[in-house]
């Protein structure tokens, strides 16, 4: 039903309701901008500017206009491509669109309530609702919130099931993969992952180190404040490099991987079609190579570890200069003509400890070796830091 | 006359075995209310009233475990029509939908397991956000971060009962991973590191984490099995452990947090 909706709404599958030049070149700047390349960068920047002004864009008009606005674009464009809408109403994109419009939501709850909350902190009043003693009964106020979430959830889901039979593709033939094959929805960041790691990496260290990271988090997070209430002011870091690897490197990659990943993984803009005769040839050169070839014009040596020794040596530093260089101030403590620069530092791991320290920083390493590799791939077609196939360990 | 049928009706010995106290309408019956039903006990009988807002919890835990109950539910349904064998399994989804009346089944078990996924990433977004993973609610944290697990676990095992182009192959892309298992899978780095005295190498083909998950070097009829009953049995019942450890300790470490 919600099909055909869909349909009417967006024309014939394969005529848009509108089409013009304007629209055409409008399309094509959007396909251009969309390659990660451009779009992460961008959606980094945005990112930023939603953590610096929280308090501006959460009130709830401009807010709203967000809403709108990006309601508009996002189902709108049913109507000016039919390649588009083909994506998004395919019966298992749906929950994408859910997730997205969910954490939007979301986030601009918490942030509003940051706001408010930070407000009151600055004004050294006291946060809303801080009163230990200011309870309510549990039957009726949340007995009864809890019964009408539960009857509106049911009706959602009823609603969601009659509009929209659950897909069946043809029957299980393990001699026919289709084109493109892709991991459930809620691993395709990992799946996009693929693109800049091999497996071991993309499927078994990170998702092992995102969980370790979680649980870990707690234990690590040593400051005391916002406990029990948003805000954004008394914990910065926490809340920029957390919502940074759940935005960014997991909701965008979905994104990512389930609207423009296409045959062969090849990457296809909003309004593009999914052409599987597209060929793009892989271009990627090893840092071995790089270093070896290009900067030495020498032969590749034979011994593999002198071959990537350069990898090793850097991924190590890299790895390195996570767990090192906050202590470095505590050493150099009273540079004449600066003075103390260990003040921060002596705080830090006054608070945390070295071995919280440690696994905070291994952690932020990992992550930090995304982006990294991502921007080097899109920089210099660089495929692997490491490169030893003799072990199965690229990097 | 309808008065005098309930009064009579609450008078009976029945009646009053069940509902041990009057209508919640004073403090009284309130807090027995809560406090006399198993299911209703789970909550404190008075809660403070930043934990109960709407735009502080967003209600998302409460939905996961709503979600999951609708899971149960239309699970143990759906396993009266399916047979988890190749030769059935297609026919039998199909069927479902031909044969069974109402056949909404499969629609609300699909649909409701891509929202618990849903609910479960806000869940954890909203108590990130508000620092309820802080001392003393560390340890419940830990327990959420596992449930996170179990429920993309629980979703990626079911992913593959339909036995459809898109059920195989989506598993199979999953399942590679296992292959790259460093010292664990074939195509992992490292994995001749593991061998017997002798140079007998210990993980092969037959013998490596993507085996032990597929039970088959690709995604055949016993990985058909095995994520049957890890879908149907054992992940369920851990999850539901794990849950009621998950409560239990909202209870514990002093209800919904809240600013000091
Ligand atoms: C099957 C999955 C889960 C269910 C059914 C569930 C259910 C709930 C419920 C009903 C609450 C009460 C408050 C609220 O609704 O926000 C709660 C609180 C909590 N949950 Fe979960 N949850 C699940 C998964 C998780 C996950 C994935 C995490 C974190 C990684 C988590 C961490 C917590 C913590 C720390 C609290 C206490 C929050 C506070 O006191 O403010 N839970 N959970």
């Amino acid at each position: 039903m919600i099909d055909s909706l869909i349909m009417l709404a967006s024309g014939a599958p394969g005529k848009p309701l509108f089409s013009s030049p304007a629209i055409d070149s409008f399309k094509d700047v959007v396909n251009f901008w969309s390659q990660p390349q451009y779009s992460l960068p961008l959606f980094t920047i945005l990112f930023v500017l939603m953590l610096v002004f929280y308090r501006k864009w959460s009130r709830p008009i401009p807010a709203g206009l967000i809403l709108v606005g990006f309601s508009a674009i996002y189902f709108g464009s049913m109507a000016i491509d039919s390649n588009y809408s083909l994506i998004l109403t395919k019966a298992d994109n749906v929950p994408i669109t859910i997730m997205l419009f969910g954490v939007g939501i979301c986030l601009w709850t918490a942030f509003r309530e940051a706001a408010t909350n930070d407000k009151a902190i600055e004004e050294g009043k006291p946060i809303p609702y801080s009163d230990r003693d200011d309870k309510v009964l549990v039957w009726p106020d949340l007995v009864y919130i809890e019964l009408i979430c539960l009857v509106l959830a049911s009706a959602a889901l009823l609603f969601w099931s009659v509009g929209l039979p659950a897909p069946l593709e043809a029957p299980a033939n393990p001699a026919g993969p289709p084109n493109p094959s892709k991991a459930p929805w809620y691993f395709l960041g990992l799946q996009e992952m693929l693109v800049y790691f091999d497996p071991w990496m993309a499927g078994v260290i990170l998702p092992g180190m995102i969980v370790s990271g979680l649980i870990a988090m707690p234990y690590i997070d040593t400051n005391p404040k916002g406990n029990g209430y948003y805000t954004f002011k008394e914990r910065p870091f926490a809340i920029t490099t957390w919502l940074f690897g759940f935005i960014i490197l997991w909701v965008v990659l979905i994104v990512f991987g389930t609207f423009l990943r296409g045959p062969n993984w090849n990457f296809f803009g909003p309004y593009e079609y999914w052409d599987a005769l597209i060929q793009v040839p892989l271009t990627n050169i090893n840092l071995s190579d790089y270093f070896w070839l290009y900067l030495f014009k020498s032969e590749l040596p034979t011994n593999p570890f002198v071959r990537e020794g350069i990898g090793i040596v850097l991924s190590g530093a890299w790895v390195l200069a996570f767990l090192t260089v906050p202590w470095w101030p505590l050493m150099v403590d009273n540079i004449p003509g600066i003075g103390k620069v260990s003040g921060f530092a002596r705080k830090l791991f006054g608070q945390m400890g070295t071995i919280r320290f440690l696994i905070l920083a291994f952690h932020l390493a990992i992550m930090a070796m995304m982006p990294l590799k991502m921007v080097l791939r899109w920089l210099f077609t660089l495929k692997y830091f490491i490169y030893l196939p003799e072990f199965n360990m690229n990097l | 006359m309808i008065q005098a049928i309930i009064a009579y009706i609450t008078s009976t010995q029945i009646w009053n075995s069940v509902f041990r106290h009057g209508v919640p309408r004073d403090r009284r019956t309130r807090v027995m209310a809560i406090m006399s039903n198993v299911f209703l006990h789970l909550h404190p009988v008075a809660i403070r009233k930043s934990g109960i807002r709407l735009s502080f919890t967003w209600c998302m835990g409460g939905l996961t475990f709503f979600l999951f109950l609708a899971e149960a539910i239309s699970g143990v349904l759906l396993m009266f029509y399916y047979r988890p064998v190749p030769e059935y399994a297609y026919s039998d989804i199909v069927g479902l939908r031909a044969h069974v009346t109402l056949g909404l089944l499969r629609e609300i078990h699909r649909w409701g397991a891509h929202a618990m996924i849903i609910s479960i990433w806000l869940h954890m977004m909203r108590v990130f956000l508000s620092g309820s993973y802080k001392p003393p609610r560390e340890f419940n944290w830990g327990v959420g971060v596992i449930l996170l697990v179990l429920t993309m676990l629980l979703s990626f095992t079911g992913y593959l009962l339909p036995w459809d182009q898109l059920a195989i192959w989506a598993i199979t892309v999953g399942s590679n991973m296992g292959k790259a298992t460093p010292f664990l899978g074939m195509q992992g780095p490292l994995s001749d590191l593991p061998q017997l005295p002798g140079g007998v190498a210990l993980v092969t083909v037959r013998s490596d984490a993507a085996y032990l998950l597929l039970a088959g070097t690709s995604v055949g009829e016993n990985a058909l099995m095995r994520f049957y009953v890890l879908h149907c049995i054992a992940l369920p019942v851990v999850t539901a452990i794990l849950i009621a450890i998950h409560f239990w300790r909202i209870r514990k470490d002093g209800g919904i947090s809240g600013p000091m």
